[in-house]
């Protein structure tokens, strides 16, 4: 549905997008990540037709962007980033206006409107002015506004940016949801999102693509991914970890914190796959030692950690991941 | 109805209800009101002068009542949508930028028309009092909202520029001004000692020079054409701005 090709975009001398290629097809949710200023914005807009692109292409459902930007943009739904408003309208005139824009008319505008008005919990606020409404109102509102045509391809520009934690769930289900017969893409900050909601990830830096991938394959990528943690009761620090450092298979042991005798270490395999054999082998050498442990699990790897390894080139290896307590426990 | 006109009254007719919606329209008409009437009475001698006839008492005050008028009715259409960063939402529809201008222009030209004719009770004393040349007075109008359309264009660009209404206020103004300046008799006096033929020259750009046949009753199609060319060459530049925009 979405093809983007070598895509750049230069203000000024300042390249803000260098490079960008990705395809996204009907049913698949792509999550746009990337510290801020990365081009993440800037592209988006250049996928909806707004900023015409300094080199490359765009084509929506076959059409080009900028050669045919009217069939193309029928196709599309978006939200931009902070979600913009008419604020002397009333949520309904100005859905109505969106989806009188959109090609709809007389009853099918009315089912649309209302169809949207209730996939977003907008009845109360129907025919308040947009103004006097809170930030998760206004953000569900300009939602609305980019599903009223039920568009083959949705564009959100942090879609849960200042929503409550519940209305972030409620979000993620509907994204998730629509994913399965559109193409969605849409960027965000918060990485348990990508989880949640998205097919496949693409991380951005400096406008460039620096990972593309599922969430579990970017995972793999993350320092601490198969690595093993373990809380050990009564037992001496140093011995731990020399044992631990022992095992075969493990490349390195380290104590990450040592507490009223309890101490929690991580072994990190030779190769990352997570097969459990090195949990096994780590199992067994504590067992040997007749030490108690109270919990042993094997890291996923963090999104987080991933993602700050990338985007920072100047953080040492690890470093993200051995500040953190406790690993996610799946 | 066309398909290509669809969007075009679609935005023409948000803007318009936008006006409507609050109060400040109204504020707007209604001093608008009280202003052609003060300056038609008190200033333009409408009794004194003993004619039945609006040329010079009424007509006369459009260019300088308008000069603050319509930038004040036009300031909000582009610098608003880029304040409030709804011009990437806009644009981003299945519309051409033509048709976002076009709808903006129409419907503040609407509301401006609206202004002028609820002028009606100045039409209806002189025809009480005289006998009024009724076509002169017609013409009138339509030279008056011609005006009103070329200063517009002239706003709809400058809003266009900025994304602070006073500032687009204040440029529009500026250049409504110099429409008027270059071709206001005593100004022109004042240059056409110096050089007649560049003074000519110049005055063919001023809006006061096209008004004028208009008031007398004339429509002369070089001053239709150079209303008409005005508002098309502002509207183009208030396009050529939006696409700067958006090509950063």
């Amino acid at each position: 549905m979405i093809k983007v090709q070598n895509l750049v975009k230069t203000f000024g001398t300042k390249k803000a997008v260098n490079g960008i290629s990705f395809t996204v097809e009907r049913g698949e949710v792509l999550g746009f990540l990337g510290p801020n200023g990365a081009g993440k914005s800037t592209t988006m807009r250049m996928v909806t037709g707004f900023i015409p692109p300094t080199a490359g292409t765009v084509s929506v459902g076959g059409h080009d962007i900028v050669d045919h930007p009217i069939p193309a943009k029928q196709l599309i739904g978006y939200l931009p980033e902070n979600a913009p408003a008419y604020t002397d309208m009333t949520v309904f005139g100005f859905l109505s206006f969106a989806a009188e824009l959109r090609g709809l008319r007389g009853d099918a505008l009315k089912k649309a409107v209302h169809r949207v008005v209730e996939m977003c919990f907008l009845e109360g606020v129907l025919h308040q002015s947009v103004d006097t409404l809170s930030k998760g109102f206004r953000h569900r509102t300009c939602f609305a506004q980019s599903i009223v045509h039920d568009p083959e391809v949705l564009i959100l520009d942090e879609p849960t940016d200042g929503l409550d934690p519940n209305q972030k769930h409620e979000v993620r289900q509907l994204i998730r949801r629509m994913g399965e017969k559109k193409a969605i893409i849409f960027s965000t900050h918060i990485l348990e999102e990508v989880d949640a909601v998205c097919s496949r990830a693409i991380i951005i830096d400096r406008g460039q693509i620096v990972a593309n991938g599922t969430p579990a394959e970017l995972r793999q990528k993350a320092e601490g991914a198969g690595a093993v943690s373990l809380r050990v009761l009564n037992a001496p620090a140093d011995a731990v970890k020399q044992r631990l450092a022992g095992i075969n298979g493990a490349s390195r042991a380290a104590i990450v914190k040592e507490e009223a005798g309890v101490v929690t270490a991580r072994v990190y395999p030779k190769d990352k796959s997570r097969n459990g054999a090195l949990a096994r082998a780590v199992a067994e050498a504590v067992n040997q030692a007749s030490w108690k442990f109270e919990e042993l699990h094997t890291e996923e790897g963090r999104l987080d950690e991933v993602f700050r390894r990338i985007t920072l080139p100047d953080t040492k290896p690890g470093q993200g991941f051995d500040q953190s307590t406790t690993g996610d426990h799946q | 109805m066309n398909i290509s006109t669809r969007p075009i009254c679609t935005i023409a007719k948000r803007e318009l209800s936008g006006y409507f919606a609050s109060p400040v329209a109204y504020v707007v008409i209604v001093i608008f009101l009280l202003l052609i009437g003060f300056f038609t009475f008190m200033l333009g001698g409408f009794f004194r002068a003993g004619e039945a006839s609006l040329t010079f008492s009424f007509f006369r005050w459009h260019p300088w009542l308008y000069l603050f008028l319509v930038p004040a009715v036009g300031m909000r259409l582009w610098a608003e949508e880029r304040r409030q960063g709804t011009m990437e939402l806009l644009l981003t529809m299945p519309i051409t930028p033509w048709q976002a201008i076009v709808g903006k222009f129409l419907a503040s030209w609407i509301f401006l028309i609206i202004a002028l004719a609820l002028t009606f009770p100045i039409v209806i004393t002189v025809s009480y009092l005289g006998d009024p040349d009724l076509g002169a007075i017609f013409t009138g109008y339509l030279g008056s909202a011609l005006l009103a359309g070329a200063y517009l264009a002239v706003t709809c660009f400058t809003s266009a520029l900025t994304r602070n209404q006073v500032i687009s206020f204040i440029l529009s103004v500026v250049i409504c001004f110099l429409l008027i300046l270059c071709g206001w008799e005593p100004v022109t006096d004042m240059f056409v000692n110096v050089s007649p033929l560049l003074t000519k020259l110049v005055a063919s750009f001023s809006v006061m020079t096209h008004f004028t046949a208009f008031q007398k009753g004339v429509i002369d199609s070089r001053d239709l054409l150079f209303f008409l060319s005005v508002i098309g060459f502002f509207l183009f530049s208030n396009g050529v701005i939006i696409r700067n925009l958006r090509a950063g």
